[in-house]
């Protein structure tokens, strides 16, 4: 369950983040240093790829939100995909849908960044 | 307590990543029940906030979290006891406000695990002195035709 990775992949004029595992503090602070080494590198369409993470406590979700912030301030956009049901109620409870996309899949995430 | 209930009690140190332990365990016992996929995910969520809120603001000195599962035929409550100096809802709503005020305040102040259990989860009651802190939560399964 908490065996977390995180893999970059860059295309283009987006960046796609997947992570694996627990998203608690600790890898969502490794999430937020990889986001924020994309956005200082020019990329500002992101997508997140929340497949293969197993569980996101509200302190990840936090770290998710300061992602959105930081690229609203560069007029930039994010979508996440691979979101299980629970992941996507919480999401919408917690207003990320306001700011960022959900969708089911990394292609159609892209497709509409 | 009657034929079809079932306690299982757990103490899990105030740790990081202890309270993945809770989850486990309330993933097991939920999977038992029978609850569906989704519904173990939830409980899963709402233990691990639960937990987080104790390791966050008890100040208890044992540095533990007690955790009291109650298994019945339709529902699996559970009680998260700490024995620090005790906390007040509005705490437990606002314990990580982030980043410098900006543009998005609606999004910042909604940073909270209590929102999220009580979202998740049927009931919650908080139980508070300087003595403690009780988190009791009931789920409820859902009936058939709606997982």
């Amino acid at each position: 369950m908490n065996k977390f990775d995180i893999q970059i992949r860059e295309d283009g004029d987006h960046a796609v983040i997947e992570t694996a595992g627990y998203l608690n503090d600790s890898l969502g602070e490794q999430l937020s240093e990889k986001a924020r080494e994309l956005i200082k590198n020019g990329y500002t369409q992101l997508v997140i790829n929340l497949e293969k993470t197993t569980l996101i406590n509200s302190i990840g979700i936090s770290i998710l939100i300061e992602i959105i912030e930081a690229l609203h301030e560069r007029e930039g956009a994010l979508n996440f995909c691979g979101l299980s049901d629970t992941q996507e109620r919480t999401f919408r409870m917690m207003a990320l849908a306001k700011y960022a996309g959900i969708f089911p899949d990394e292609e159609s995430a892209i497709a509409n960044l | 307590m009657s034929d079809t209930e079932k306690h299982v009690i757990l103490t899990i140190p105030m740790h990081p990543d202890m309270e993945l332990a809770a989850a486990k365990t309330a993933s097991v016992l939920a999977e038992l029940m029978d609850f569906g996929e989704g519904e173990v995910e939830e409980i899963q969520l709402a233990i691990i906030e639960t937990c987080i809120n104790a390791f966050e603001h008890s100040q208890s000195d044992d540095q533990e979290v007690h955790i009291d599962f109650l298994l019945k035929d339709d529902e699996l409550q559970f009680k998260v006891t700490d024995r620090g100096v005790g906390i007040s809802p509005d705490t437990l709503d606002g314990r990580r406000l982030l980043g410098s005020p900006g543009i998005h305040t609606d999004l910042r102040k909604r940073g909270r695990g209590l929102q999220i259990i009580k979202t998740l989860m049927d009931e919650v009651d908080i139980e508070s002195s300087p003595n403690g802190t009780t988190v009791s939560v009931i789920k409820r399964k859902r009936r058939t035709e709606e997982t």
